[in-house]
């Protein structure tokens, strides 16, 4: 070892001390609210994406209960159209895109870095006040009178419907402008602050996917920024940029909107895969394999995505050779996501598989992400995507992509650091079960509409021929079995905060820094900067230890 | 809820809407136009190839989680390899599918061209999407709200929107194109068989959008001759009146059983004093005429000021036949 004293040091028993952890270091509602610590500004993102996750959920459950008979089953067509475009607004603005990176991304980062803190604590500050201001309008809205174009702000409906559309696109803008600081920060939180011995290619993948997200959330956000400012004026002055009854074009809006969003899509996606390439090798106690191809291939998708929206619009009257050009790119987008599910699979060949929680749901992800990436090829063939497009089927193909994804990877990873997030160890049994009932129902409520849709049945249909009914009640029934899972889910990690701090330094063995903190992490992480002499996925030097019920180093690694 | 007792109610809230034909298909619906089988056939393939990915990968998880499974954590807990590379491996797996890849973009790019390019000679109808129906505009100036078409003849539609975006989707014959106000689109198809097939309106559009339903009447060539020859005259009486309240969709958003819907129901409307934003009107000639006109000028109190005009699409015969009807429905 080049610098014997830095790991072991840091693996020490007598410093994972918690009188000074990051939870008790201040006292007070102010000392959260206005705190610099990455830590302190995570949780509380999660707290903010939990509760957005519980809201969006709600209406979600409100769409499906109303599907539920053709014809008014609760509500009317008007409350049914505000619900969808409540229930994407708030999956996608204030969920998905946050809750990874922003949410555990904030948390872990600086700690797998060996870092104190991010690169620019105060604009980590800033991302989330601008997260909660994005919030209030987007959710203030709900109050005048909720938007009821869908997530997507179409104009010329969104133009000219009489909902509250301004407050709602207003909110999107402040989320963007959160998520592009967050993307700036960690982008330069990884140039700059990486600990010495951890090259570029001896960073967790996790980082790399965060890397990869950074890119993309400071390149494509601007874009939607620029979008939702055109479509408020629009709304506000009439100058017609969109509106074609004023000289403008409803499709560009699409363009601008989708320049944005596809590239959105991986934004959600791909911290997901990092998560994923985390928790693998960890539960094999096995290094990942292929690891550069895993790094680079969330690159390559983050290049790739930047060139395919134009697949969102093969029947909206776009020319047959652009429409043609983002069907080929799209294509390519396989060979990447291939390579990262056969890796995940190769890593677990001749490991020891734990199949505790965080295992469950990354085995539930590559099963249900793989038929999320397959029926994304029936909608990049064009004349395939023709019948699908606007239909149910489309909206299978992303809840499994998005859900069964970005979801599943985030509660994966929400199981594998909570230990180290609250110090406590959450019921194994409850998690397992609520991590089953989740993959059960994920695919009970999403199955179905894959046929639906090619049936026929179009999306964001309030009324539909009663041949669909059954499809769309067995989606119904899946949704509440989903809604109940994850109801376990919560109760079971609320539950295990009501005991005494229990969780040791490393409870499942991993080798990345944020496993040689205390559990919670100190105040300020790491008194010195560890060097880094090993990879992240390297365990020969970790052991078992029945006493403290967590990894500690090998007895001769340990002595060196 | 049993089907007999939701299929009142949805006939009520459809009026233009019919029920797909049975298909020998578990997924696709009925094929019933030329280009229906291409579109099947790269489905197919593009599905059974999903089949084998998905299953290879759950099954090799599956195998993985059985064959390597920890007995437990201990301290002699152990991986029984750490192999972790092998480019031989990524090479293949990163070639491997690119064939097919490669294939469906290739079939599904020139199944695309196919739709996109209609034949010489093929009939004409322009179709307008509006909130919330669909109008077929057949040459000669017949005007519907269902599409009658010719069998086995080319037809192609030109596309077009009064209001916010739609979009003409026949699941039957596998073809879709967006209404796009201020420009023109198209598409065409050849239907195979006769028959009714449903057209739904795929982009959402607002409170109807779910029931901007039409259907698509394939015909022989003399049943469509007909059509076109006896399209267009207007019976001016109640009778008439009907025909015409139901062709044009007004039933989506009026009913004439007094249940209020989108808008006013039209059950006793007739002579009726209504209370307006800014006002009240006595319901006459003149009333109805404005309404149909010029909805914006009079609008219902407690109703949204969503009705689109009709100018142009109704002539004063029409519009007489509709009063003729309204004042019947006591």
């Amino acid at each position: 070892m080049a610098s014997p004293s830095t790991t072991a040091e840091a693996l020490a028993p007598e410093r994972a001390s918690t009188s000074d952890s990051y939870l008790t270091h201040e006292k007070g509602i102010a000392s959260w609210i206005f705190t610099l610590d990455h830590k302190r500004i995570g949780v509380m993102y999660l707290i903010g994406v939990i509760s957005a996750f519980a809201l969006g959920g709600f209406f979600a459950l409100g769409v499906r209960a109303e599907l539920f008979t053709p014809g008014r089953t609760l509500m009317d067509a008007d409350t049914y159209n505000q619900f969808f475009t409540l229930h994407g607004a708030v999956m996608v603005f204030l969920v998905i895109i946050p809750g990874i990176p922003a949410a555990l991304g904030n948390f872990v980062l600086p700690i797998q870095l060996g870092a104190k803190d991010v690169a620019f604590p105060r604009l980590n500050l800033a991302s989330f006040h601008l997260w909660m201001l994005g919030a209030i309008f987007l959710l203030l809205s709900l109050f005048i009178s909720a938007a009821d174009t869908g997530w997507t702000f179409y104009t010329p409906y969104s133009t000219t419907t009489n909902t509250a559309v301004i407050p709602a696109t207003f909110g999107a803008f402040v989320l963007g402008f959160s998520s592009i600081f967050t993307g700036l920060n960690f982008i330069v939180t990884l140039h700059k602050l990486r600990p010495p011995g951890m090259t570029w290619f001896k960073m967790p993948l996790f980082l790399w996917a965060i890397y990869a997200t950074g890119i993309m959330q400071v390149l494509a956000t601007p874009v939607l920024g620029i979008t939702l400012l055109m479509l408020i004026v629009e709304r506000a002055f009439g100058i017609g940029i969109f509106d074609p009854a004023l000289g403008g074009d409803p499709v560009l809006f699409q363009h601008f909107f989708w320049f944005y969003s596809h590239p959105a899509v991986y934004i959600m996606v791909v911290p997901a895969f990092g998560v994923i390439s985390e928790i693998i090798p960890v539960f094999s106690r096995k290094r990942i394999f292929g690891y550069s191809f895993i790094a680079l291939s969330s690159v390559a998708i983050a290049i790739l995505g930047f060139l395919v929206w134009g697949h969102h619009m093969f029947t909206s009257g776009q020319s047959v050779l652009v429409g043609t050009i983002f069907s080929a790119i799209t294509m390519l987008i396989a060979i990447p996501t291939a390579i990262k599910v056969f890796n995940w699979l190769s890593t677990m060949y001749k490991g020891s598989i734990h199949l505790d929680t965080p295992m469950l749901y990354a085995l539930a992800f590559l099963w249900v992400f793989t038929i999320g990436g397959v029926t994304g090829l029936f909608l990049s063939t064009m004349s395939t995507d023709v019948h699908l497009h606007d239909t149910y089927f489309v909206v299978a193909h992303f809840h499994y992509v998005m859900m069964g994804g970005a979801i599943t990877a985030f509660f994966g990873g929400l199981h594998y650091w909570w230990p180290k997030i609250t110090a406590r160890m959450y019921n194994e049994r409850t998690g397992r079960i609520g991590a089953a009932i989740v993959f059960v129902g994920l695919n009970v409520t999403f199955f179905p509409q894959f046929i639906l849709g090619t049936r026929g049945m179009p999306r964001r249909y309030y009324n539909y021929l009663p041949e669909f009914q059954e499809l769309h009640q067995l989606s119904t029934i899946g949704a509440f079995v989903l809604g109940t899972g994850f109801l376990i889910t919560a109760v079971s990690l609320l539950n295990s905060l009501r005991k005494k701090p229990d969780a040791p330094m490393n409870p499942w063995g991993s080798a990345t820094l944020e496993w040689t903190v205390s559990s919670p992490p100190p105040y300020y992480n790491f008194h010195h900067t560890p060097t880094v002499t090993k990879g992240p996925y390297d365990y020969d030097d970790l052991e078992y230890d029945e006493k403290t019920r967590g990894y500690v180093l090998k007895k001769e690694a340990s002595a060196s | 809820m049993s089907n007999a007792l939701i299929a009142p109610l949805v006939a009520a809230l459809q009026p233009a809407a019919t029920p797909f034909p049975e298909s020998d298909s578990f997924w696709m619906p009925k094929s019933a136009s030329t280009g229906a089988g291409d579109v099947d056939s790269l489905y197919f393939f593009i599905y059974w190839t999903s089949v084998v990915s998905v299953a290879a990968v759950v099954l090799a998880m599956v195998y993985l989680i059985w064959k390597f499974r920890s007995k437990g954590r201990s301290a002699s807990d152990r991986a029984q390899s750490q192999h972790d590379h092998s480019t031989a491996m990524e090479v293949v797996w990163s070639v491997l599918p690119l064939p097919f890849v490669i294939a469906m973009f290739y079939f599904g790019f020139k199944g695309f061209v196919d739709l996109r390019t209609p034949p010489k000679g093929s009939a004409e109808v322009h179709v307008t999407g509006q909130k919330w129906s669909w109008s077929f505009t057949h040459k000669g100036g017949c005007n519907d709200n269902v599409l009658h078409v010719p069998v086995n003849k080319p037809v192609r539609l030109v596309i077009s929107s009064m209001d916010v975006l739609h979009s003409v989707w026949v699941p039957n014959f596998r073809v879709k194109m967006d209404a796009v106000p201020g420009r023109y689109t198209d598409l065409w198809f050849t239907a195979t068989e006769t028959g009714e097939f449903p057209l739904e309106c795929a982009e959402y559009c607002g409170t109807s959008h779910s029931n901007m339903l039409s259907k698509v009447i394939v015909e022989s060539q003399d049943a469509y001759d007909t059509y076109l020859s006896e399209c267009g005259k207007v019976d001016i009486s109640a009778e008439g009146g009907k025909v015409l309240f139901e062709k044009k969709g007004c039933p989506t958003c009026h009913s004439i059983d007094g249940s209020p819907k989108v808008g006013p129901s039209m059950k006793s409307l007739w002579g009726k004093e209504e209370t307006l934003t800014s006002g009240t009107a006595k319901v006459d000639e003149n009333y109805i005429r404005e309404s149909i006109l010029e909805p914006q000028a009079k609008v219902v109190q407690g109703f949204p000021p969503a009705m689109p005009t009709y100018k142009g699409q109704l002539s004063d015969d029409e519009i007489t036949a509709l009063i003729e009807y309204i004042k019947s429905l006591k």
